[in-house]
């Protein structure tokens, strides 16, 4: 399959920290790809730089076979990436529905955006009940799903998701899990970072384990999950 | 009784002004998170270009309105440009020095443009004035456009932010730049955006300013941006209409002290309401922890 996103040999700097250290991955058309690790591993570092929220100090991110080095992150969301950000970070004042619409600015094709809605509150029943509700009173999980409802709305190819599970309790945790399978189903490509690396190699096809800014392990999602490595570092719960 | 309704209605007018003024502080600071300090010095280049247009070369008022409107704006995207975008993720208080720096800037450059002496700037404003009760109150047709001109920007403000894409754009980049970005939206250009409307208001601000009070000079824009700010910490800086209720109350205060107590005091009176409003509720009249920023 073709790869839709490609990591060489990226190196991000904190100051004089170097929080990313020669990191190489690829992500193919249609698979969900976790990055797992532990806190401070520098998940959500390469996250944010693909994104375009921290420059790299080197290396290349390709997507679609063009360089995106260069590219400004308000402009990769009309190329199709989406990113869903750690600690969701919905528009707590403006309420569920201004959130949705934000998350279609780019985007000035009115039906389809209509059609969109429509499709994030089949998937969020829960959004549709709350959606002249400002974001900021909503519970953990619902956030998270307005999260990914907004980033839905974007239309887009790929979704990058940071940490969707976190601080949620074990009924949203599934719920979600289940939530990220199907939109992959329905041709989104995903790269997930979780600390859940349980949860994540489960629906992951490929992953890659992250160890202080390097990768120290990849593999097939659920060969991972009986690596006696990973078992020992992550999957100990 | 009439002279009271007379300096209620025109500490009303003044707020009016105060308010137009102080919603392009609030906006900026929600926006961009910074203090615009040569906001007051846009509202004097405003009324500068309006005198030229319609004093210096006689020609229509509302081209007068028009034109300096323009040129705020450009020299507003412009300040934002050159001064505050270099400064993106520098210290407040760097940030701060630059804004003081403009405003001196804008001072001294139309002291060098337009020289020492103060001109006195005709209203733009030539209706007859409404008389009420019989003719003891006489309102002045500038007080009359001051007013509606604050009701009709306020509307149009509230609409533009709420009903469009832009406006909403506003809001997310108010809350969260990061979070912002990642809906595609790009943060330097809504900045640019919001310096652009706060400026045109600060050229309206400077035409009814001075055709209420008519001695222009450089520092004519100092003092009301002065107290234009205080009125938007007053009202809740940050909140759209915190800045119109802090403007209003802040002139109506300062009117009725000037009539009723002493002239000279006036000032020291607003701003010792504001030091009692701060400490009693220190995020202002309409200011929440968490409160709708533009």
């Amino acid at each position: 399959m073709e790869n839709i996103l490609e990591i060489k040999n990226l190196n991000v700097y904190y100051g004089v920290i170097h929080a990313i250290k020669d990191v190489s991955f690829t992500v193919r058309q249609g698979e969900i790809v976790t990055l797992i690790g532990a806190n401070g591993a520098g998940k959500t570092t390469t996250l944010q730089t693909i994104t375009g929220l921290i420059p790299p100090r080197s290396g290349e991110i390709i997507y679609h076979g063009k360089s995106i080095n260069k590219i400004p992150g308000h402009k990769l969301v009309s190329q199709g990436m989406a990113h869903v950000p750690e600690g969701r970070r919905v528009f707590a004042d403006l309420t569920v529905y201004q959130n949705l619409m934000l998350g279609a600015y780019t985007r000035t094709d009115k039906a389809g955006i209509d059609d969109d809605l429509e499709m994030v509150y089949t998937r969020f029943p829960r959004l549709k009940e709350r959606v002249n509700q400002p974001a900021g009173t909503l519970s953990g999980g619902e956030q998270q799903m307005l999260a990914m409802g907004r980033a839905l709305m974007s239309k887009p190819r790929m979704m990058l998701m940071d940490e969707p599970s976190m601080g949620l309790s074990p009924i949203y945790v599934n719920e979600i899990f289940d939530i990220i399978r199907k939109i992959n189903e329905d041709g989104v490509t995903i790269l997930l970072v979780e600390q859940n690396a349980n949860k994540a190699l489960n629906i992951a096809n490929r992953a890659y384990v992250l160890e202080t800014g390097r990768i120290v392990l990849e593999g097939d999602a659920k060969q991972l999950l009986t690596d006696p490595q990973v078992k020992a570092a992550y999957l100990s719960e | 009784m009439a002279s009271f309704l007379t300096y209620l209605i025109s500490g009303i007018s003044l707020g009016a002004v105060y308010a137009i003024i102080a919603l392009g502080y609030t906006m900026v600071y929600g926006i961009a998170k910074m203090l615009n300090f040569a906001h007051g010095d846009v509202i004097m280049i405003g009324a500068y270009v309006a005198f030229l247009i319609f004093s210096t070369l006689g020609l229509n008022p509302i081209l007068a309105v028009i034109v300096s409107m323009l040129a705020c704006t450009v020299l507003g995207i412009t300040i934002e440009r050159i001064a505050y975008k270099p400064l993106r993720g520098a210290s407040s208080l760097s940030v701060l020095i630059t804004a003081i720096g403009v405003s001196y800037f804008l001072q001294n450059s139309a002291l060098l443009i337009f020289g020492a002496d103060s001109k006195t700037f005709t209203s733009l404003v030539s209706f007859p004035p409404i008389k009420l009760m019989g003719g003891s109150v006489v309102i002045s047709s500038v007080t009359i456009v001051t007013i509606l001109a604050s009701v009709i920007i306020m509307i149009a403000l509230t609409t533009f932010i709420n009903k469009t894409r832009t406006g909403q754009a506003m809001l997310a980049v108010s809350a969260d730049k990061g979070a912002a970005t990642l809906m595609g939206i790009d943060v330097n250009r809504t900045i640019a955006i919001t310096f652009a409307i706060g400026s045109a208001l600060a050229a309206i601000a400077g035409i009814l300013l001075c055709s209420a009070y008519p001695a222009l000079s450089s520092t004519t824009g100092a003092m009301p941006g002065i107290k234009a700010f205080t009125a938007a910490v007053f009202g809740g800086i940050g909140s759209i209409p915190g800045a119109m209720i802090g403007g209003l109350v802040m002139g109506i205060i300062e009117n009725l002290s000037k009539a009723y107590i002493s002239s000279q005091l006036a000032d020291a009176i607003v701003f010792g309401v504001l030091i009692v409003v701060l400490l009693v509720k220190p995020t202002g009249l309409m200011g929440k922890k968490i409160q709708e920023k533009v």
